[in-house]
């Protein structure tokens, strides 16, 4: 399975115990798409970019990637998916390289250290390769982060708060990058606060509150104040 | 089998409190004497208390790998029964060991691994109260550990020589010491699986209640 | 099958580079199983003689607490930036991120155990070399069978909030075989009169627990690790 045309999420609910963190939710959204996943704190964003990614199994509902499942897929699923979590998923005691290495070994890239250069090169730290990522500021942790999760050229990029804690500059290299993948055909979920960026960058942006969703939105510019209607009903 | 349950528990209920009188009416043993009727209650705990970590083990892993949730209830009822009939054991073994043997604790194989079996139970336990949400499957998958413990159980005593009667003893007792035997073993037997069932009940009725609960306010 | 290997190879690398930066495991570790043959050294030895035996257990106890902690230690840092996510994630066998942690442990529990086992030979006259083979035999099996299970339990508790006081509560238990084993096998080699038998027995016993508690370990890292 080399790709997918469409991601169906059809009544997705998850409980732990008696807390409903997600009930209800479903959407689809094509390869070429990038939907937001908007809501405050607690609303479930994560939660279900973490089900997308196949790393919680939903209580309740299914998601369809093309026409596979992720029981079904399993790892060929997994092997489309690329995420870059809130946490970065990166090793600080590891070289920006090492890490790179690392996890393109993982997901059995064919030229691991032509695909390490290049996204060294990509994230603009090629001449920072050799140091250790304890050392590297918020901005350039998330670029490597960002790298990371698209070494193994996923078809379906979920990004959780991708915007937390960057400049300016930061801010359009990343937004950049999306569009980039956009453009070569990449379906991009992702969760954020940040309305600002959100707006004008979004293709469908997705309205979660305590679990539920509360809207979908395909119009394009705008975004903030339609969220906050939704958000008030 | 929930039909059977309130018989069950009538029935066992009247042979335990009856059975003093038909272990008092069995012969002594020769070499302990009186202290060895304890046996008639020791060893139907300690058969049932093996009994109750397999149904565990099977259970943890139908829940683990074949996603029964019901299985669920039916570990966790296994699990509680497992302790309680293992403190039925490791009391009224050490109390049968001080009079027989001197000892209140021996360190032989059997008697050790059954406390150890004990613990994996109250461990178990533990897990599930205090592990937080999910606890469940890391508990089954616990569980699955303890439950493949239970044959080193048993050969250890065949292998290693010790005070503990070999376990070839049953068989050979003679009749009138075997009624005793299987009358206990028979009502032991009876609680078990009925406090088995009225606790799995308990726990699938739980789990009914949270799913009525979670979908209450759903359109 | 080569890929499962790979992958495991790859873990254990990844662990073994940041370890030697940092070295922080490898000699807390090291130090605290130190302590532990000091403390219960004080705690036995009177008039300057330990009782019979006691090396033996004095080493497993030792062995066996630090491992404890090394264990918890090495998911703490997979925790740090939830990179056991990402580990999950990966298209690989996830048994096979299992079996590169435990090769990582077992690496250094190993290394922990040639500075230990010389230490209790030392300390308490201990004849080490007369048996190299089957104490090695003892210490490979025992090892493996203890971080087997302790590498999958510390994986399941990692997001666990009590996990530190857990950890040892389910691990100890389940792994008592395991150290009676390896106490006793050990001890049998050491005795006045060696018993090789029982300690070839033993051996034997461990090897057969090994094999059914990896195996074991492998069917169920994938169901306990999803959620």
């Amino acid at each position: 399975m080399s790709s997918f045309a469409r991601l169906t999420v059809s009544d997705v609910a998850r409980h732990y115990g008696r807390r409903k963190a997600l009930s209800q939710i479903s959407f689809t959204c094509d390869a070429g798409e990038i939907v937001g996943l908007l809501g405050p704190n607690g609303a479930g964003k994560s939660t279900l970019l973490n089900i997308l990614a196949t790393l919680l199994a939903p209580s309740r509902g299914s998601i369809q990637y093309g026409d596979r499942t992720a029981n079904g897929g399993g790892a060929e699923v997994r092997g489309l998916i690329g995420m870059l979590g809130h946490d970065l998923f990166l090793y600080p005691e590891l070289t920006a390289r090492e890490n790179l290495a690392f996890f393109s070994r993982l997901y059995a890239v064919a030229d691991v250290p032509a695909t390490v250069t290049a996204a060294l090169t990509r994230a603009g730290l090629a001449d920072r390769g050799d140091d250790l990522v304890s050392g590297f500021s918020r901005g350039m942790r998330q670029r490597v982060a960002l790298e990371r999760a698209l070494l193994h050229d996923p078809r379906l990029i979920l990004l959780d708060e991708p915007f937390t804690g960057l400049d300016q500059a930061s801010t359009a290299a990343l937004v950049e990058r999306l569009r980039e993948r956009q453009r070569a055909g990449c379906l991009i979920v992702l969760a954020t606060h940040d309305l600002d960026v959100a707006d004008g960058l979004l293709d469908r942006a997705i309205y979660l509150k305590g679990g539920r969703m509360v809207g979908i939105d395909t119009a394009s510019n705008g975004l903030a104040d339609r969220y906050r209607r939704a958000m008030q009903s | 089998m929930r039909k059977l349950t309130t018989p069950f528990i009538v029935l066992s209920a009247g042979m335990l409190l009856a059975a003093p009188w038909i272990i008092n009416a069995a012969p002594y043993e020769s070499t302990m004497g009186l202290v060895q009727k304890v046996f008639y209650f020791h060893f139907p705990s300690a058969i049932l208390f093996l009994v109750a970590a397999i149904v565990c083990g099977v259970h943890s892993a139908r829940f683990l790998f074949f996603k029964n949730q019901r299985a669920d209830g039916w570990a966790v009822a296994a699990a509680e029964l497992g302790l309680v009939f293992g403190a039925i054991t490791l009391v009224t073994g050490p109390l049968w060991a001080r009079k027989a043997w001197g000892v209140w604790w021996v360190w032989d194989p059997r008697l050790t691994m059954s406390l150890v079996l004990w613990m994996i139970f109250a461990a178990y336990l533990m897990l599930r109260q205090y592990g937080g949400p999910g606890s469940d499957r890391l508990g089954a998958g616990m569980a699955l550990f303890g439950m493949a413990n239970v044959p080193f159980i048993y050969v250890s005593v065949n292998v290693w020589r010790t005070l503990h009667p070999q376990t070839s003893v049953v068989p050979t007792l003679p009749t009138d010491m075997g009624i005793p035997l299987w009358f206990c073993f028979a009502a032991f037997t009876m609680m078990f699986i009925a406090l088995l069932n009225v606790r799995a009940d308990l726990e699938h009725k739980r789990a009914r209640l949270e799913a009525l609960y979670l979908a209450e306010d759903e359109a | 099958m080569s890929g499962f290997f790979r992958v495991a190879w790859h873990v254990m690398r990844k662990d073994m580079t940041v370890e030697v930066r940092s070295r922080e495991i490898l000699l807390t570790t090291l130090f605290f199983a130190v302590s532990v043959v000091l403390v219960f050294s004080f705690a036995i030895v009177r008039e300057g003689r330990a009782p019979d035996d006691v090396a033996a257990g004095i080493l497993w106890v030792a062995i066996s607490f630090a491992g404890t902690l090394a264990m918890g230690r090495t998911f703490e840092r997979e925790r740090y930036n939830d990179t056991l996510r990402a580990l999950i994630l990966a298209p690989a066998d996830r048994p096979a991120i299992y079996v590169g942690k435990l090769l990582g442990l077992l690496l250094l529990l190993g290394l922990v155990e040639i500075i230990l086992v010389p230490l209790v030979g030392l300390l308490f006259a201990a004849p080490i070399f007369s048996y190299p083979l089957m104490l090695s035999a003892l210490l490979v099996f025992g090892t493996i069978g203890f971080a087997a299970v302790g590498t999958l339990f510390a994986a399941m508790l990692v997001r666990v909030r009590s996990r530190d006081t857990l950890l040892p509560v389910l691990l100890y238990p389940i792994t008592i075989p395991v150290m009676i084993g390896g106490v006793r096998g050990t001890a049998a080699l050491f005795q006045a009169t060696p018993d090789e038998p029982m300690a070839r027995f033993w051996i034997g016993l461990l090897v057969f627990w090994d094999v059914v508690f990896v195996t074991l370990a492998l069917w169920t890292f994938e169901p306990v690790m999803t959620e």
